[in-house]
């Protein structure tokens, strides 16, 4: 190992190495039966003596030596710009991350580590494709330690404090509970997570219990005249000839129980997987910026910075907006990565929400915003187009002969297509203040988008040739960690946000960004 | 949104660059256009006619339209860059936000002494934009620019 003098190396805890064995030999455990199945199956006694057992020594000798090899490989030097890790048995790695680069560092706990009281640190720089480094598993106090370490070593010589960063510094240590769900809250959201998926993916693996039926349910040719009773009785002659027995609105109620049935799982499955995720969900101020804690097995800690936050995002969905609950999310730069998720509040309401974008520097709009809407030139095309598209239907329904049904595309899918464009046009709106940009859009379920002026790192005016024509164009700015567009605004309209953006871009002073950016200059 | 205001055009050995990139791709589509010639009997000329007139558009207007459709402007320490006959895109990348810069010739921009310069942002849309058809003297003095700026606002 080549580490530096100074500085030294460091291994992680010990127990890694037991936690690996252990999560490796639980990944054998299959490979084994199957093996015992192929050697068991016309063998005896003599060969599971003669091969079984060597087999499984040597794998799961050459496992716990390989785990060894792993953890006596790894090490990490903690400098005072950067953070090295070296690794590898075979070939050697290492990989080296300043301080200045790390957006957070976050702490997370799986079950079985947990259970040692250790835990794998993240450090996450926005690199993306999952190349953030970390290191697992180090005690508790270890990971606790680091963080406070990139903390301080970041904000030390030479990296002056931000500006935004100010009154995270004049915030005392102690950390301040801006949000938390009460097991309670936690159920609730998880009413909500109702997935169709997994109701689908339910009915396809209670489709492959059929051969439980004592009948064949998918042999068309037997339910092929449902009027005739005999024949259905035949189909189910035998141990399921009650079941025809039992009349009509026993089936009704049969099928209507098999549909509950399903709606239940989807529901259960929604709340076991958010009360998994979500479990004691914290949300702190802390003087390092947002501390996130949640899960039940797994448990995760990040914290996020409050000036690395580029943009905030409100959401909702269309049945928990009925009953009042929104989604609080952070974008920045480590959200490229895809592994971090930045819930900042996942269910919550309005005043909660608001007490948290609060805390981060940045505000809900009030009465005294000045919401613009798009050309409706671009809605009138919109719906022009589809009108278009539902002509054609009904012209091809007109030339089969079906004249009853060509007026079905026209009417209904056109009102239908004129109903959602207005819609869409009066809640798709966008309004700027002084330092914020704030956007919203959709009116099933409404999302707003507040993002920071000066962090926005590039302006662009789309327009497409019935744009051109009419007038309207696209604004998309370039946003770092996520995706941030106007469309169809008149281009008057266009020009004066992109002017009005590019003057509060051109104002910031250039060391605020880098620290609000991974890989300024 | 129009192209002509106070932009400033690309170096005009670009339309010669266009050209030859769309002399190559007329080769080839007169090529399959001979091909089917061969194969389809009848009239002579039946799709050559239609395919020699698509490649003299290609040549005499496009390249003409695109040079015109584009330009590019550096006042006020930021990149404008405009281009696009059909689907129009005018993007602005100020100095300040320019993570790196690239300045790329490929083996035709070579012949030419063209350049494309790429300036790269933070942002998740608009990561890099790209300037082609810089004389490649000026593309060289564009990155300075930049970079002169960037310096200066890092301190």
């Amino acid at each position: 190992m080549s580490e530096e003098a100074g500085n030294d190396a460091l291994r992680t805890d010990p127990r890694t190495f037991a936690v690996r064995a252990i999560a490796m030999l639980g990944q054998l455990v299959l490979p084994i039966i199957v093996g015992a199945f192929a050697i068991l199956d016309k063998g005896d006694l003599g060969d599971l003596l003669l091969y079984f057992v060597p087999l499984v020594l040597v794998a799961g000798g050459g496992n716990l030596l390989f785990a060894y090899l792993r953890w006596t490989r790894l090490t990490y030097t903690v400098g005072d710009t950067d953070i090295r890790v070296e690794s590898g048995v075979l070939s050697r790695a290492a990989r080296s991350v300043p301080y200045e680069r790390i957006q957070d560092v976050s702490l997370e706990q799986k079950p079985l580590p947990r259970l040692f009281g250790l835990v794998e640190v993240r450090f996450e720089t926005g690199a993306g494709g999952g190349d953030d480094l970390s290191l697992a598993y180090l005690r508790e106090s270890e990971g606790e330690r680091l963080r406070e370490l990139v903390r301080s070593r970041r904000e030390g010589p030479g990296a002056s404090a931000a500006p935004t960063g100010e009154d995270e510094l004049a915030q005392a240590n102690t950390a301040h509970l801006l949000y938390a769900m009460s097991p309670r809250r936690v159920v609730t959201f998880g009413l909500f997570e109702f997935s169709l998926v997994v109701v689908a993916v339910a009915a396809g693996v209670a489709q492959q219990f059929d051969f439980l039926l004592p009948f064949e349910i998918w042999d068309w040719r037997g339910w092929r005249d449902i009027s005739d009773w005999r024949a259905w009785g035949d189909q189910l002659s035998g141990p399921g000839a009650w079941l025809a027995g039992l009349g009509i609105h026993a089936q009704v109620l049969g099928a209507l129980i098999a549909a509950l049935a399903l709606l239940l799982i989807g529901v259960a499955s929604g709340v076991v997987r958010t009360v998994l995720r979500e479990w004691g969900f914290r949300l702190e101020r802390t003087d390092k910026g947002l501390r996130r804690r949640r899960g039940l097995l797994t448990r995760t800690d990040l914290v996020m910075p409050t000036h690395r936050i580029q943009a905030l995002r409100v959401r909702t969905g269309m049945v928990r907006r009925l009953f009042g609950f929104h989604a609080l999310k952070a974008v920045s730069l480590a959200s490229d990565s895809g592994s971090a998720n930045h819930d900042a509040v996942p269910f919550g309401r309005m005043n909660e929400i608001a007490r948290v974008v609060s805390e981060t520097g940045f505000a809900l709009p009030d009465e005294s915003s000045d919401w613009h809407r798009g050309a409706p030139a671009h809605r009138i095309d919109a719906f022009l187009l589809g009108l278009a598209a539902m002509l054609v239907l009904s012209g091809i329904a007109l030339a089969l002969g079906h004249w009853k049904l060509a007026i079905v595309p026209t009417i209904l899918g056109g009102g239908a297509i004129a109903f959602d464009q207005f819609l869409t046009w009066h809640w798709t709106r966008h309004a700027l203040d002084r330092d914020r940009l704030y956007t919203g859009r959709g009116w099933l379920a409404p999302s707003m988008t507040i993002a920071a002026r000066h962090k926005l790192q590039s302006v662009e005016l789309v327009q497409h040739p019935l744009a051109r024509l009419r007038g309207y164009a696209d604004v998309r700015f370039g946003l770092a960690g996520g995706n941030l567009r106007l469309r169809g605004l008149s281009v008057a309209e266009a020009e004066r946000v992109r002017a009005a953006v590019l003057d509060s871009m051109a104002a910031n002073d250039f060391s605020q960004i880098g620290e609000a950016t991974p890989t300024g200059c | 949104m129009d192209a002509a205001d106070d932009l400033t055009p690309l170096d005009p050995a670009y339309k010669t660059l266009l050209r030859v990139q769309l002399a190559i791709a007329a080769l080839i589509l007169l090529a399959a256009a001979t091909i089917a010639e061969v194969a389809i009997p009848g009239w002579t000329g039946v799709v050559w006619l239609p395919a020699l007139a698509v490649a003299a558009y290609a040549l005499i207007r496009v390249p003409l339209r695109r040079y015109h459709a584009r330009g590019y402007s550096l006042a006020g320490e930021r990149l404008r860059v405009a281009r696009g006959v059909i689907f129009r895109s005018d993007t602005v990348v100020p100095f300040g936000r320019v993570q790196h810069i690239d300045v790329g010739q490929g083996p035709l921009e070579r012949v030419f002494h063209l350049a494309t310069l790429t300036v790269h942002t933070a942002g998740t849309h608009n990561a890099s934009v790209a300037l082609p058809g810089l004389s490649h003297g000026d593309a060289v003095a564009m990155r300075e620019e930049i970079r002169a700026a960037i310096r200066r606002d890092t301190r």
